[in-house]
């Protein structure tokens, strides 16, 4: 029971999967910063803006809102990051749970923090909200299918196993599975998804700043705020994370294996963040259309190769 | 019927960078019918423009705009220039152009980088305003200022364009022409920005006649107007350039209108400076004593647009009436067009296309009832208002004698 509760909040649960999330945010930011000509924020940049939030600034409360509702979300969201980063980081620092069906829980797990910040928006009770909520739903139906289908691509590739441990363990005895078409495949709707997950331009229409002023969080302030700030930092770490264990065999924690769990995790990010500063905002309607249509096309001719084992 | 929701753009939005209030009712994400209320920022310019003398004008009416600085004093210039019938000097003509022309590369760089910003292209915000700076540094190189540069007076300019300056001049915009090429592939061929652009917004060439639209905003829809060759004043007469238009009157024809005048006022410029070479070098100013009785009306072309300027003389030292039109007054009617029928994401883009100036163009304000429709105040209780919240003020700050 107490390693549980150590995994959970410690490691590799919610302290070290927001901490190592804080830094990626900051690398993305940096990063985003270099290619703007800018100059970027510090490393700690991102751990400033969560206590100020968390500590100093104000909470304010929408008046007409429902007010349990609104506070209770982020902190689901958060709740829901964790257990997803659990399931997912346990199997990839090489300690099995045991569990033979973990895949199927993650992809629901990971959709808890989607489902909260809707929640949390429609609960504020602004109409502006109200919109970006709207946006992240129809964004969540149309990427959750794509991303059922790169997760049923995998299981196909891994042999019918849904358990997380055993694919990394497949293709650490193996070859990872990024090193077939296939794999390519899904590593490409995979990136998508994770970049409509993560709400990164050009799928960023749920906050689209300069349209609904940040939509989903316009009413969010202070602490609340905070909360959401973490989730989304847990996000950008564990949903790469994710990637790296099903696609390009997870990491191995000596040697020079820390040395490239290090590189997987930036490669990705850093795909993620070029991806988000070459591209404008799309429009929902294009969203919906380029996952119904592109990324599941894609996504089924991976699986039907997979099946065909190339 | 379904219900409508009211999305409030403004009176403080990350869209637009002033404050003004646009009303999108909105059926789900589709705006069904689009109300504006401006007048945040009225500051009683004509008002003022009455008590200066005509070269403070200058400077009070480059204020007017921040990004279109120059037009207005361009305008004004060219209307009191009507009334004291005078001819400036080939060698100002040519720098009023040149100054005119690197103010609409900058104002369309500007607007290219926030029209990316507003699509949440980031990257071409920030490489459009730094590709503008040069632009800004050679305007602090010519006139000392980096934006109201200060530079015109009746009868000419005050500072002129040493002939050691137009190979540094030259240089720099070779290196806008070159940075204005990697934009222009950069909006052009990128895909997402076609789809997020092409065929929004659309305001067909009946609707610019309609409500007398003007600037990009009109010839991207194919209305073949522009007052520097329609009117001519200045150099524009006195070089070779065309006048270009789009057909399709969509977002991205905006911007392809705007993206391709860059280079049309670069060649313009380097034509100027040609011409430069060939007058004597100090020449720019016209002396004139006195303004005499009667009206003119001068007209520019600013990078939004016509800009207007009806001045009234009775021959004293300061103008009598001083009209001002800015191009944004009705480039601004056109929202009801381009932007009903649209959804919010499409709505927001539209706004942004015309490149609209709200201070520039609030000259009234008017306090209306609500509910009845009539007016609260009248001129006197306007003032007496004003009076009353000034000496409340001082009261506060213990200042009233």
């Amino acid at each position: 029971m107490g390693s549980y509760l150590f995994y959970f909040l410690i490691y590799p649960g919610f302290l070290f999967a927001a901490v190592i999330g804080a830094f990626l945010s900051w690398f993305d930011r940096k990063i985003t910063a270099r290619v703007q000509f800018r100059k970027g924020p510090p490393v700690l940049q991102p751990f400033y803006d969560f206590f100020k939030l968390l500590l100093v600034k104000e909470t304010i409360l929408p008046a007409r809102g429902a007010k349990g509702l609104f506070l209770a979300a982020p902190v689901f969201a958060v709740f829901g990051a964790t257990m997803a980063g659990v399931f997912i980081l346990l199997p990839l620092i090489n300690i099995t749970t045991g569990f033979k069906g973990d895949l199927i829980v993650i992809f629901y797990l990971l959709t808890i923090p989607s489902l909260c910040y809707v929640i949390g928006a429609l609960a504020s009770g602004n109409p502006l909200a109200a919109v970006g909520a709207s946006r992240e739903m129809k964004l969540i139906m149309s990427y959750e299918l794509t991303f059922l289908l790169v997760l049923a691509g995998i299981i196909i590739k891994a042999g019918q196993s849904i358990d997380l441990y055993q694919i990394i363990q497949m293709q650490q005895e193996g070859t990872p599975f990024i090193g077939s078409i296939s794999g390519i495949l899904l590593f490409i709707v995979a990136i998508f998804c994770l970049q409509a997950k993560l709400a990164m331009v050009p799928f960023d229409m749920p906050e689209a700043e300069t349209e609904i002023c940040g939509g989903i969080f316009i009413e969010y302030s202070g602490t609340p705020y905070a909360m959401v700030k973490l989730s989304k930092y847990m996000l950008l770490f564990i949903l790469p994370a994710l990637v790296i264990a099903i696609l390009m065999n997870g990491i191995r924690l000596e040697g020079l294996g820390i040395l490239w769990a290090v590189l997987k995790l930036v490669a990705v990010v850093l795909l993620l963040t070029l991806i988000r500063n070459t591209n404008p905002r799309v429009k929902i309607k294009q969203a919906i259309r380029f996952f119904f249509v592109w990324m599941n096309l894609l996504a089924i001719i991976a699986i039907v190769l997979a099946i065909f084992g190339l | 019927m379904s219900k409508q929701t009211l999305i409030p753009v403004g009176p403080y939005h990350p869209l637009q960078e002033e404050p003004e209030l646009f009303k999108l009712y909105c059926e789900g994400e589709i705006v069904k019918d689009v109300k504006w209320e401006t007048g945040y920022n009225h500051r009683g310019i004509e008002k003022l423009a009455e008590q200066k003398s005509y070269d403070e004008v200058f400077f009070l009416v480059e204020r007017i705009c921040g990004i279109c600085s120059t037009s207005h004093p361009f305008a004004f210039a060219n209307a009191v220039e009507e009334i004291a019938e005078v001819e400036v000097t080939n060698r100002a003509k040519y720098i009023r152009s040149i100054i005119g022309e690197l103010e609409r590369i900058h104002s369309h760089l500007l607007w290219v980088g926030l029209a990316g910003h507003f699509l949440g292209y980031n990257t071409l915000f920030m490489w459009a305003w730094k590709y503008r700076e040069p632009v800004l540094d050679l305007f602090e190189m010519i006139t000392g200022n980096r934006n109201s540069y200060a530079m015109f007076k009746v009868g000419g300019v005050r500072r002129d364009i040493e002939n050691t300056k137009i190979t540094t001049i030259a240089k720099v915009l070779a290196l806008v022409k070159k940075k204005t090429d990697l934009l222009v592939g950069a909006v052009m061929d990128d895909p997402v920005i076609h789809a997020r652009t092409k065929g929004v917004g659309i305001l067909t060439k009946e609707d610019i006649l309609n409500f007398a639209a003007v600037g990009p905003t009109a010839r991207a829809s194919g209305v073949d107007i522009d007052i520097r060759r329609d009117d001519p004043y200045a150099a524009y007469p006195l070089v070779n350039w065309k006048v270009i238009t789009a057909q399709a009157g969509d977002v991205f024809a905006k911007a392809e209108v705007r993206l391709l005048e860059m280079y049309e006022s670069i060649s313009i410029i380097e034509q100027c400076l040609e011409g430069l070479k060939k007058e004597k070098e100090g020449d720019i100013d016209v002396k004139i004593k006195h303004i005499p009785e009667g009206y003119g009306t001068g007209r520019a072309e600013a990078p939004r647009g016509e800009v207007f300027h009806f001045v009234i003389s009775d021959g004293s030292n300061s103008p009598a009436r001083h009209k001002i039109r800015a191009p944004s007054y009705t480039n601004i009617a056109t929202f009801k067009k381009s932007c009903v029928g649209q959804s919010i994401s499409d709505a927001t883009i539209s706004l942004a296309a015309v490149d609209p100036c709200y201070c520039c163009t609030e000259r009234l304000a008017v306090a209306l009832d609500r509910n009845s429709g009539k007016r609260i105040m009248n001129a006197k209780e306007i003032i007496a208002h004003s009076t009353l919240i000034t000496q409340n003020l001082l009261q506060l700050h213990n200042l009233s004698k």
